[in-house]
């Protein structure tokens, strides 16, 4: 799509107030969408400091992975704790969230064309979060917190450590809030008309976990920090009950996010269909009822608990998060496939697959970030949260390996490849080193799976995650591990360099894009410039109408249905081999 | 990305629909398994839940020790229980106390607690693992189908020698 010039729908006639505010509105040349320049600065100064707390994580992340490759063996015992600790945090925590911020303020203002009702607050809160991470890492770097990620008590860290834990969740809280005020302000002043956009609506979801999840961090780190201070008692158990309510949890803002981006992305890509709203939303709206609960199964094999306890909250509610993953697995991947299909690519079963533009890397980011989330990790995931199938995997390499392919290949992939087209659409710079950017996801993608699955394999054999020293030179009982390990080692090391390597291209392009790029003209749509997705130099159509449509719905989504067929195939046997392996380990009950 | 407008509450395909139940019949398959192997399956991490100290944990591993020690291995008391006994094992930084001498098939109640942070129990290469919270007495009835020489690993960083956590089982024909 061109430049255009097309009159404004007029927004709520009458209101001075609003008619000053949308004077100051930037109109996008590619989506004619309505951008407010507040929100967009919002949204820059989210994403560059996220794109900072990856640096800090993926610099520690290279020390660790020359760490647990034995043969290698590069950090001290207390720099692997600290650079564990640091990795965990600034992954996890300050990159993801930070970019979610800029998430919300895309899904809220940029969709729906709204106005950003108090930009003031939204500064407040970034200062807050940013405080909150500085305080962290500072407190980390000093070596005052190697209490990992999990800081269980009663391994005590020092209180500005916690303290800094509340101020950054306090100022994701007053985003949140902020992004409900705005989809309501924008509704009353009709920005929008009709249901909310199903991206904005996954959004939605993601910013209602993160609520119930900062709620969780508000309850267990103020009496933690408390009780750094030496001011009250805590039990363990219930730390960690509550702690996992926040530290599982935001994983599952995480899903939602990516989730929506994936919707997004298959829209500017190929014009993705959604094939229908209500199961697309109904699958969300399982995710708000029941994802929170799935924290429970980090307690399977804890003394705190009972069976019918731990049976109730990581399975029954649990599943139903599944089934909204399952139905997302196959409604996104169902409305590319549509959306394909629309444009005339219909030979076959494949040909829609074929034929889709795997040189962007916008569209490759969300297709890889759907199958390693998918078949990777959601199987995976699935599995050892299972009560008993726990007992073979709790704190082994396997949770690593799980969740790198979760929050990594699939969520940090996902940002990664929206970021290709936040690029051109909000900072309206041309992506450079275009070339790289092309190859960025593959790397990446191929990398983090050769690294996960190598954990995965790690754990199976009895491997313990977080652990410094694989030949056990030090310990009390002569102790050898299994040979095949050290071959594991050295795959999740090639595994996880090819990764890392591919996080430091995408932190070059992003940063000297943002610094260096050059700025979009209307010519460089119109040729078809370098460094431009092509979704950005010719938006599909986002609304099929027609008897083609009807015709398309007819003829079905047959490539997907075999896709999803042998997703379910690999799933049962993954499942049921785990059984297996569990029913030859020593009797235990 | 575009807000839908009109009635959108439309009725599914039929290839959708086939998926989601699908999706629906498996969920409800994962979540029969864990209560059937409870009936019928012998690995579950129930156990007999119970609350301590870590005063009054020590104090029965001492006795513990005192009744059946047969030995040191390594610096470390070595003991031996009866088959169907009662036996105990304090995590503590960094060490795991005793060290453990099991019949094979036979079965015991196993006690797990910390007398300090948190700990995680994971026996090499069998591949069990669980959870050591202080103040929390975990018993698990175990019974060794293999013999040999077993490996206590922590699995849950308690500091920074967790690498050096490590005890030992041995299980005898």
């Amino acid at each position: 799509m061109t430049a255009t010039t097309s009159n404004e729908p007029t927004a709520a006639s009458g209101a001075s107030l609003i008619e000053r505010v949308t004077s100051k509105f930037r109109r996008c040349p590619v989506t004619n969408l309505k951008v407010d320049p507040q929100a967009e600065m919002l949204i820059k100064v989210n994403a560059v400091v996220a794109v900072v707390c990856l640096l800090i994580g993926v610099i520690a992340a290279i020390g660790l992975v020359l760490t647990r490759w034995q043969l290698v063996h590069f950090l001290t015992a207390p720099m692997y704790y600290r650079f564990l600790t640091l990795h965990g945090l600034n992954m996890l925590i300050f990159f993801i969230i930070f970019f979610e911020m800029a998430v919300l303020y895309f899904a809220s203002t940029l969709l729906l064309s709204a106005r950003l009702p108090a930009a003031k607050l939204g500064w407040l809160a970034f200062g807050l979060m940013m405080i909150g991470m500085l305080l962290v890492n500072t407190m980390v770097f000093m070596g005052k917190a190697d209490v990992l990620f999990t800081s269980y008590p009663p391994l005590k860290a020092h209180p500005i450590y916690y303290l800094g834990v509340i101020l950054f969740a306090v100022g994701a809280l007053i985003v949140s809030g902020m992004f409900f005020a705005t989809i309501i302000i924008a509704k009353k002043e009709k920005a929008y008309e009709g249901g909310l956009p199903l991206v904005t609506f996954g959004a939605l979801t993601a910013a209602i976990i993160a609520v119930i999840t900062l709620v969780h961090g508000a309850i267990v780190y103020i009496p933690t920090f408390l009780w750094s201070l030496g001011l009250m008692e805590i039990d363990p158990q219930v730390f960690r009950m509550l702690f996992w309510g926040l530290g599982h949890s935001t994983q599952q803002i995480n899903v939602a996010a990516m989730v929506a981006i994936w919707y997004l992305l298959a829209g500017l890509t190929v014009g993705g269909v959604v094939m229908n709203e209500k199961i697309s939303r109904t699958a969300f709206f399982l995710y708000i009822l029941f994802i929170s609960m799935a924290s429970a199964h980090h307690l399977l094999v804890d003394p705190g608990m009972g069976a019918a306890w731990k049976v109730w909250n990581t399975s029954y509610a649990m599943y139903l998060a599944v089934l909204a993953s399952m139905i997302h697995g196959f409604t996104v991947p169902a409305g590319v496939e549509m959306g394909m299909r629309l444009r005339g690519h219909t030979q076959g079963l494949f040909g829609w697959l074929r034929r889709a533009p795997w040189g962007d890397p916008g569209f490759s980011g969300m297709w890889l970030s759907l199958v390693i989330f998918g078949f990777f990790g959601g199987v995976t995931g699935v599995t050892i949260g299972t009560e008993q199938i726990n007992i073979i995997a709790h704190n082994t390499m396997r949770i690593p390996g799980h969740f790198h392919t979760t929050v990594v290949g699939g969520t940090a992939l996902a940002f990664f490849a929206v970021t290709y087209y936040l690029l051109p659409l909000v900072f309206q710079k041309r992506v450079r080193f275009w070339t790289l950017a092309k190859i960025q996801p593959w790397m990446f993608g191929i990398g983090i799976v050769i690294m996960a699955v190598s954990m995965i394999l790690m754990g199976i054999f009895g491997a313990p995650r977080r652990h410094w020293d694989s030949s056990f030179a030090t310990s009390p009982f002569p102790m050898e591990m299994h040979p095949m390990l050290e071959v594991f080692q050295a795959t999740m090391g090639i595994g996880g360099l090819i990764a890392a390597t591919a996080v430091l291209i995408f932190i070059l392009i992003a940063v000297s894009t943002v610094f260096f790029g050059k700025r979009i003209t209307p010519e460089d749509l119109v040729n078809g410039a370098s460094g431009l997705p092509q979704g950005v130099l010719k938006l599909p159509a986002q609304q099929h109408k027609g008897p083609e449509v009807a015709e398309a719905h007819k003829n079905g989504v047959r490539g997907t249905m075999v896709l999803v067929g042998i997703f379910f195939v690999v799933f049962a046997l993954y499942y049921f081999t785990n059984w297996k392996l569990l029913s030859m380990a020593w009797k235990v009950g | 990305m575009v807000a839908p407008t009109g009635n959108w509450w439309l009725p599914a395909s039929l290839q959708e629909k086939k998926w989601v139940t699908l999706s629906f019949v498996w969920c409800m398959i994962l979540f029969a398994m864990m209560p059937l192997w409870h009936f019928r399956g012998g690995q579950n991490p129930s156990g007999i839940r119970g609350k301590t100290t870590p005063a009054a944990f020590r104090a029965r591993v001492d006795r513990f020790i005192k009744e059946y020690q047969v030995g040191t291995d390594h610096g470390y008391p070595l003991v031996a229980p009866p088959p169907g006994a009662d036996i105990y094992l304090q995590a503590q930084m960094w060490s795991w106390t005793p060290v453990l001498k099991l019949k094979k098939n036979a079965s015991y109640t196993l006690h797990l607690s910390s007398v300090d942070v948190n700990h995680g129990f994971s026996l090499y290469p069998v591949n069990l693992n669980f959870q050591v919270v202080p103040g929390y007495d975990y018993g698990l009835r175990i019974t060794p189908n293999i013999a040999g020489e077993f490996n206590i690993i922590c699995n849950e960083f308690c500091g920074i020698l967790h690498h050096n956590m490590v005890g030992k089982v041995i299980v005898e024909e």
